[in-house]
């Protein structure tokens, strides 16, 4: 019998960042932490959430600003037991979202003795710490008044970008939203609300609590029992209109 | 409030420059046929002073009413009418004060003789708020020409402002961390490189800083500082970084505003290469002819990786530049194909006396 090895009990690392030289110096000061192991090097967001998925990371250092994907739509659509720790140049709205969500972040350039804390943190929110609120983060990390211009959702090892003109609404389906856009529905775990708050709340209507509507996609209201309405959208489909929805409708129609 | 109000040190002046006038409306009250010497002295210093209190009343009308923009109907009547207020004021005060004077023996009859003054103080009090009301418009424009000067000199600073945004804005704070990232990373795994992108990165932050100063530079300058850029820019980002000049060679020496070229460069490579995976090429080209120079900038840019802030900022300041120095000489144009990104400047020619 032999004790394991430390390379065995390491906590395996993922590194994503689309500089070579960013991602060589992480590995450098990752490599003289005991206990951690880097499992793999990921230079844009697909590969990511493929290497995610294969090399099963339980930490990923996370650069924001990426090809095909950002470092906040990588987040959301990871794994939320990893535990993430977003490395940026300079991004003050980011900064500010990271600050008001207490997600630790790291700016470059760092010193090792950094990253060896941010592991420390890391490991504490891997024993038991609540998972980052992917969507919450995303939405706060924009300056005010703007909004996303584009969802991701996963399905299984495919990732889909639904730009918000082709999106024509979500549901909350228990821990999940449905989200339709050009006759097909997505599952995306997320809540209603965080999705709503990264919307343009003049084009996107939350009509019922468990209802979220793109305005231009309703072609007429029907009275529906007492008080209550059903919002005919262009494509057919019959969406229920809470009484707060049908005054947050008759507010933005006028 | 009253600009002489609204001093202190100002009100004592004003004062004493009444004094004169007291003298003269004592004149009018003591010339043959009115009051006593001393009777007309009583009542004209108060009175005076109390006339110098109300004509700065004149200050609301005369602000109300400036002299240019005025109709003159408005103008006249208000004043007249606020000149008889004022002056009917004054002689009610002079009645009431030659009645308490009637009081003292020395001054016994003075209601009687003061009856027959009454119309001459009036006119007076009319001529004097006509001067108060003179004063209050000079004050005013007195006041409009420092305000003028002000709002001049505010603007001064705020184009200052403009143009120091402009010159911090070149040096963006993600290239320059991102640079002092990659110095860090190869600081260990490649000394040299490190060294040298030191070197690139000095080299670039001291032609900025040189050629941010000037009004004008040459193409070739420009062009070396975009050079000097692409430089640093190679170092992070290796063989995903191409870049293709094409220069007229005539055009080197014409004259630009400075840092127009190089944030246009880095708007190709932030918000163009760095979205492929793959990287791309960079096209720069600089031509001239017809009395002018034409700049092309292109890039790739992956319509499916999510945008970068930013970008519109650059490319608005580059096009209010272009405006404040050429006017509508300037063309610029900036287009976004499918996958392509775009943008042209032409400006008349200058060159170097």
């Amino acid at each position: 019998m032999t004790e394991p090895g430390p390379a065995a009990s390491a906590i395996p690392v993922l590194i994503v960042d689309d500089e070579e030289p960013a991602r060589s110096i992480l590995r450098e000061h990752l490599g003289r932490i005991a206990g951690v192991r880097v499992v793999g090097e990921c230079a844009n967001g697909f590969e990511a959430l493929r290497a995610a998925a294969e090399l099963s990371p339980r930490i990923v250092f996370l650069d924001i600003e990426m090809p095909k994907l950002d470092g906040f739509e990588v987040l959301e659509l990871l794994d939320p037991a990893i535990a993430a720790v977003f490395v940026t140049a300079y991004d003050a709205f980011a900064v500010k979202a990271f600050e008001v969500h207490a997600v630790d972040y790291v700016l470059k350039p760092f010193e090792a003795a950094r990253i060896a804390v941010a592991v420390e943190r890391a490991k504490t929110r891997l024993s038991g710490g609540a998972a980052i609120p992917a969507g919450e983060l995303h939405a706060a990390a924009r300056p005010d008044g703007t909004y996303l211009p584009r969802v991701v959702v996963r399905d299984g090892s495919r990732v889909h970008i639904i730009p918000v003109e082709k999106l024509d609404g979500a549901a909350a389906q228990d821990d999940y939203l449905a989200l339709r856009s050009e006759g097909r529905t997505y599952l995306k775990q997320q809540t209603l609300s965080s999705l709503a708050a990264a919307l343009d709340p003049r084009t996107f209507v939350r009509v019922h609590r468990s209802h979220l509507v793109r305005l231009d996609r309703i072609a007429r209201l029907e009275a529906y029992g007492k008080g209550s309405h059903v919002a005919v959208l262009t494509d057919g489909a019959r969406v229920p209109v809470s009484r707060e929805g049908h005054a947050r409708l008759k507010e933005l129609l006028g | 409030m009253h600009p002489i109000l609204a001093h202190q040190g100002r009100l004592l002046p004003y004062l004493a420059a009444c004094a004169p006038l007291a003298a003269i409306v004592t004149a009018l009250l003591a010339r043959p046929g009115g009051l006593f010497l001393g009777e007309a002295v009583a009542l004209a210093v108060p009175l005076t002073f109390a006339y110098a209190f109300m004509g700065l009343s004149a200050w609301y009308p005369c602000r109300q009413l400036p002299l240019t923009g005025s109709k003159a109907l408005p103008l006249v009547l208000t004043h007249a009418a606020a000149a008889a207020l004022i002056s009917g004021f004054g002689v009610g005060f002079a009645a009431l004060l030659s009645r308490i004077y009637d009081l003292f023996p020395v001054f016994r009859g003075l209601p009687g003789r003061f009856a027959s003054q009454s119309v001459t103080l009036f006119a007076a009090g009319v001529l004097l708020y006509l001067l108060a009301a003179a004063l209050n418009y000079v004050l005013l424009a007195l006041e409009a020409a420092s305000e003028a000067e002000r709002r001049e000199a505010a603007l001064a600073i705020l184009a200052r402002e403009a143009e120091l945004a402009v010159l911090k804005a070149q040096i963006r704070p993600h290239f320059l961390f991102n640079s002092l990232n990659s110095i860090s990373a190869l600081a260990s795994s490649d000394p040299p490189r490190a060294q040298q992108m030191c070197v690139r990165l000095g080299d670039f932050l001291r032609k900025s800083l040189s050629l941010g100063e000037k009004t004008s530079i040459s193409v070739g300058e420009e062009l070396e500082l975009s050079r000097a850029y692409l430089a640093v820019e190679e170092l992070r980002f290796g063989a995903r970084l191409e870049v293709e000049e094409q220069l007229d060679e005539r055009s080197n020496r014409c004259l630009l505003p400075p840092l127009l070229l190089q944030p246009l460069v880095e708007n190709a490579v932030r918000h163009g290469i760095a979205t492929r995976v793959e990287g791309g090429r960079v096209r720069v080209g600089v031509a001239c002819g017809g009395g002018r120079v034409r700049i092309l900038i292109e890039n790739p840019f992956d319509p499916e990786s999510p945008s970068r802030p930013g970008s519109g900022r650059g490319l608005e300041n580059v096009r209010q530049r272009l405006a404040a120095r050429y006017g509508e000489e300037a063309l610029f144009a900036a287009k976004r194909l499918a996958d392509r990104y775009l943008v042209v400047i032409s400006v008349p020619m200058e060159l170097p006396a």
